[in-house]
This record gives C-alpha cells, structure tokens and sequence, in this order.
C-alpha cells in the first residue's frame, strides 16, 4: 500500500509540473519547475499541509523537489524554536546539509569521470 | 519632429503592431501543439516510478534499522547519486526525452540538472567550467529555497 | 547615376558569368542516416571527428570541407582570391578559427543560418566586381556546440516541443569562379531584416518565416517572376512549422506555392523515422544540402533553374534571456544551368 501510495501521489505532483511546463509559455524550463517546487513546497510546509501529504505517501512526497522545500521550511521552523532568531537563519541549511553536500560531491564526481555523448 | 510626423510613426506602429498581432495567429494556427495528455500520462507514469523506486529505498533503509530521519537524507542521498550516475552513463536524458516533469520534479531531476551542464563545459576548466556550471539550476533552486525557508523562519519568529 | 547590375529594390543582377565549380559537404552521424546520405562526401561518425571538443570539431568540418573543395578541382590556396565563412558559435569562432589554418585572405561572416547564401551573394558580387576570379566560402553548424549555446547541456533531460528544430552537424564549401563549366549564380535579392514579434526560442522557422515571405515577394516583384518560373524554389531551414507558415503568408500576398517548393530542414532529415520534430537548421543545413544534393540535381540537369532562400534568425542567448524578440533575415540567389 505505501508502495502504491508512494508512485501515485508522486506521479500525481509530478503531473502537475507536465501541465504547467505544456500548458504555459515554452520559455519555462527546468530550472523554472524547479525553483517553482521548492518555492511552493516550503510554503505548503510553513502552512502545515505537506507534512500530511509526506505522512501518506512517503517517498512519494519527499522525492519529489517540494520535499526539499518540506525540509528547508522545517528546518526553519524546529530552529527558531530551539535557538530563536538565529535558527530562523541555520536551521533550514543544517536540516538540508547531507542532502546538498551529496548533490555536490555527486554531481562533481560524475562531472569529473564522465564525459557528455549524445 | 513636426506634429504630424509624429502622427504618422505612431499610425506605423499601430501598423506593426496589428501585423504582428495577426502573424501570431497564424502561428498559432500552423503550430502543432504539444501532446498535452500522452505527456502528463508519461510524466505520471516516469515520475511515479521514481518515487516508488525511493520509498523502496526508503523501506530497505528503515528495515536496516535506520531513524525516520536519517532513512530518509540517505534515500535522498542515494536517489541523488543514481540520478547522477545515469546522466554521466547517457541514460538521463533519454529518459527525460519522454518522462518530462516526471524526471525533472524528482530529486534525481536536480542531480541531472547539475550533473549534465558540469559534464559538458568540463573543457572550460575546473574552476569556471565544473565548478561554476554545477550550479547552472541549483544554484537558483538554493538561492530561492534558502530564502523562502529563511523568511518563514523569520515570520515564524515573530507569529510564535 | 544609373546602377547597371541593380534590378528594382534589393535585387542584382551579374553581369560575369559566376560559376560553383566545385563542392563539397561533410556531416555527422544523424545527416549520415538521413535519406540524402549518399549526396554528401563524408559522413563523419564521431561527433568529436578525433578532437577534445565540440567546437574543435566543427572548426575542423570547416576546414575540411574547404579543403576538399579546393582538391577536387586541383587548386591551390595560392590560387583563391578570398575565403568567405561563417557560423553559428558567438564570435563565429569556427570559421575564424578554420581560417587560421587556411593561407588566403578571409572574411568572416555572421548571417545565422542564412550565412552560405550571404557567402555565395559575396562571393558573386566580388567576381563581378572585378575584385576576384576565384572565391572559397563555406558555412557550418554541429547540433552540440549549437545547443549548448543556445539552448540545455546535451545530457540535461528536457523535452523539446513539436516545434523545435534539429541543428544540422556539418559544413559545405563552394568554389565560385568567373568561367568554367558548372551551374552559374546569376541573379541575387538581399534581404532586410525582419521581426514581427516571435519570442519562443523553440521555433525559429516561425520567426523567420517573415523574412523569407518579404523576401521572395521583394524578388518575384523586382524580377518579374513567379513561384512558377523556377523548377525549384528552396528554403534553407524553415523545418514543417516555417514552411507552413511561409506557404500561408505567401498567400496572403497572392503567391500560390506549388509541388516546386522545397525546404531543406525538410529534406535532411526524414522527418517520420528520426527524431527531429520540425526539421533541420542550422548554417550547414543549408550548405551541405546545396552542396551535395541540390548541385547534383542541377548537373543532372533535373532542375534548370532554381531559387535558393536561406533565412536566419539573428538572436542571441543573451537577446533570448532577457525576452528581446527575433529578428529573422533571408537572402536568395538564382542558380542556372543550361
């Protein structure tokens, strides 16, 4: 069940994405989509209606980029609750840290072995 | 300018414009559109399969006896890590041919979008080409995640 | 004072027999699959052609191209008055690079995809002129290099929508001389340059499809021709969506195009089987067309006389990002041989 949970709430956020990329102006590309998942995601976040959606269908919510915007807002938000105003500005970093040092040394290593084909 | 010279550019860009106006329709007649059902059905589809493929990660991880929250960063760190390995194996791309979204929204999305133009503007050097061009889309995907989460906690901060 | 070569507004006429004594084309892997195959000189397989970047490839098409036209017809560097080449790359860099290792005075020219016939409309102007007796021009464009500056990295995964065109992989050369056998550029009409307000950088034979219109109405009015005086009329790389909104705009001007139309972008590729949505584009679509099929065709003496358009769309990634409109520019020669 969480399995098949996982595939159609993800599949259905990332339907969504098609219909914005196809039905809107051709300019908007992935860097666009992108920003626009993990703008609105932190937002649904702060407004405490993703935390539901990840309680459901799991990876089906945190792979998709609005998950990252899910962990940034939390992180904000647990943050300021233990350290006050300081945390407003660490605790969206620090509860994405692993995520975005994996991206980068990732990203490099395979930069650096690989080369472009097509 | 003389008055009516003045008149006489304002009538030519009335002009121009209705041209302008018209050959849009045109277009917009000749154009084919994109295949708007077949590429959400695909992006469902590519998408959702991605994610299925992280909870089972995410299942493995938790059986292993992992937390809630570390399961999770090391699914997101391994879904990373495979979205980067298949765009410098080739594979990414065609699989973004026809998944769309489906493979743009998914965290493997971001590792190809910095993996792909890293890769490709390698012959600029290390500092300017890799080092720079990692951050083509994630460097904005940061800045504006970085921002949004910072001006929640701030608001945060001050509603509490 | 009386121009003498000028015909009507934007139209000239040579005076001097121009004639393409030789030819050549060099292409990639995707044209070398295509239904012209045959009609090119070297199918390149490696996109790379053995260098350490896109770029460097494309600069040696050029080159090599160049080059095989001069052998063909046994001539020395020594013995070209000028080499005339462009592309698409900012600052023209495989051309200019190309010229480097090629010993005769060069001009480098930037037309977008309308480059080889603003070279051939040079070339001929500088033959009849009396400034040249032979002229070497060439144009070339490579899918990588040309998408990774306009458009994604190859490997990022983006859809490209029906529109989008497939830059064409290669480069052809001419050789232009004021006698010998072969077919003759006889006429020319030089385009002005358009813009009727097109943004999306994911169809440029819309944006360029105005050009084209103005310009073969400009030459059918100048010259006193029609659609149907040529066995051929041909487009360099408007693709399906260009073409259909050319045929439409024409209309619009009461000229009926018929069967003897044709576009490039169109031919390259077959369109059905390999995956290039509205067609090729490209300075070498253009070129290596001309060069291999159109010349063959002419010599086979199945066309006699023939209209060749190349439109251009005249933006820049920078233009793009910041949402300035596209400008497009079409030039065209009459090609004779009887």
């Amino acid at each position: 069940m969480q399995f098949l949970l996982a595939f159609v709430i993800g599949g259905i956020i990332c339907a969504i994405g098609q219909l914005f990329m196809d039905l809107t102006r051709t300019s908007v590309t992935p860097a666009h989509v992108l920003v626009g998942y993990v703008t609105v995601g932190a937002i649904l976040s702060a407004l405490g209606l993703y935390q539901p959606l990840v309680n459901i269908a799991g990876a089906g919510a945190t792979i998709p980029l609005s998950g990252f915007g899910h962990s940034l807002a939390q992180g904000a938000i647990k943050a300021v609750q233990t350290r006050g105003l300081l945390g407003a500005f660490a605790g969206g970093v620090e509860a994405t840290a692993a995520g975005i040092v994996a991206a980068v040394v990732f990203g490099y290593a395979a930069a650096v072995l690989f080369n472009p084909r097509s | 300018m003389t008055q009516s010279q003045g008149q006489g550019n304002v009538q030519q860009q009335k002009m121009q414009q209705d041209m302008q106006q018209e050959y849009k329709q045109l277009v917009k007649n000749v154009k084919p559109r994109p295949p708007v059902l077949k590429n959400t059905i695909l992006a469902f589809l590519v998408g959702g399969a991605i994610c299925f493929f992280g909870q089972l990660i995410l299942w493995l991880l938790k059986k292993q006896g992992l937390g809630d929250k570390e399961a999770a960063a090391a699914t997101a760190a391994t879904m990373v890590f495979l979205g980067a390995l298949l765009t410098g194996l080739g594979v990414y791309d065609v699989i973004g041919k026809y998944g769309g979204a489906g493979s743009i929204v998914p965290i493997t999305g971001f590792a190809n979008s910095i993996v792909a133009p890293a890769m490709e503007f390698k012959r600029e050097g290390f500092v300017f080409g890799v080092g720079a061009r990692l951050f083509t889309v994630a460097g904005p995907v940061l800045v504006y995640g970085f921002l949004v989460s910072a001006v929640i906690g701030l608001i945060y901060y001050l509603i509490r | 004072m009386e121009i003498e070569k000028k015909v009507g507004q934007q139209s000239i006429r040579f005076v001097k027999p121009i004639v393409i004594t030789s030819s050549a084309s060099v292409v990639g892997n995707t044209e070398g699959a295509g239904p012209l195959a045959d009609t090119f000189d070297w199918i390149v397989e490696d996109l790379l052609f053995g260098e350490q970047s896109w770029e460097k490839a494309e600069c040696k098409m050029l080159r090599e191209s160049a080059k095989l036209a001069l052998r063909k017809v046994n001539l020395q560097e020594q013995d070209i008055d000028y080499f005339l080449a462009g592309d698409l790359l900012n600052q023209i860099i495989s051309a200019n690079f190309a010229a480097r290792g090629i010993a005769i005075p060069f001009f480098g020219l930037f037309g977008a995809c309308s480059t080889f016939v603003e070279a051939m409309l040079v070339a001929s102007i500088l033959i009849d002129g009396g400034f040249a007796r032979r002229v070497l021009l060439a144009s070339s464009s490579h899918h990588n290099t040309a998408e990774r500056q306009y458009r994604f990295p190859t490997e990022q995964g983006v859809q490209r929508p029906p529109s989008a065109q497939w830059t064409v992989t290669g480069s052809g050369a001419l050789v232009l001389e004021e006698s010998g056998n072969g077919p003759r550029v006889t006429m020319g009409t030089i385009g002005k340059v358009v813009d009727m307000g097109m943004t999306d950088a994911n169809d440029m034979g819309s944006a360029m499809a105005p050009a084209a219109a103005d310009t073969l109405v400009t030459h059918f009015q100048d010259t006193g021709t029609k659609p149907d005086s040529y066995d051929l009329i041909l487009t360099g790389d408007l693709g399906a969506v260009g073409k259909a909104a050319l045929v439409n705009l024409l209309q619009q001007r009461g000229y009926q195009m018929g069967e003897n139309y044709q576009d490039c972008g169109m031919l390259i590729y077959d369109l059905e089987r390999q995956d290039v949505h509205s067609g090729g584009s490209g300075c070498g679509c253009a070129a290596v067309v001309f060069s291999g099929l159109i010349l063959r065709r002419l010599w086979e003496k199945k066309y006699q006389k023939i209209l060749f358009l190349a439109t251009g769309a005249l933006m820049s990634p920078t233009s793009a990002q910041q949402g300035e409109t596209i400008p497009g520019i079409a030039h065209a020669v009459v090609v004779e041989f009887n």
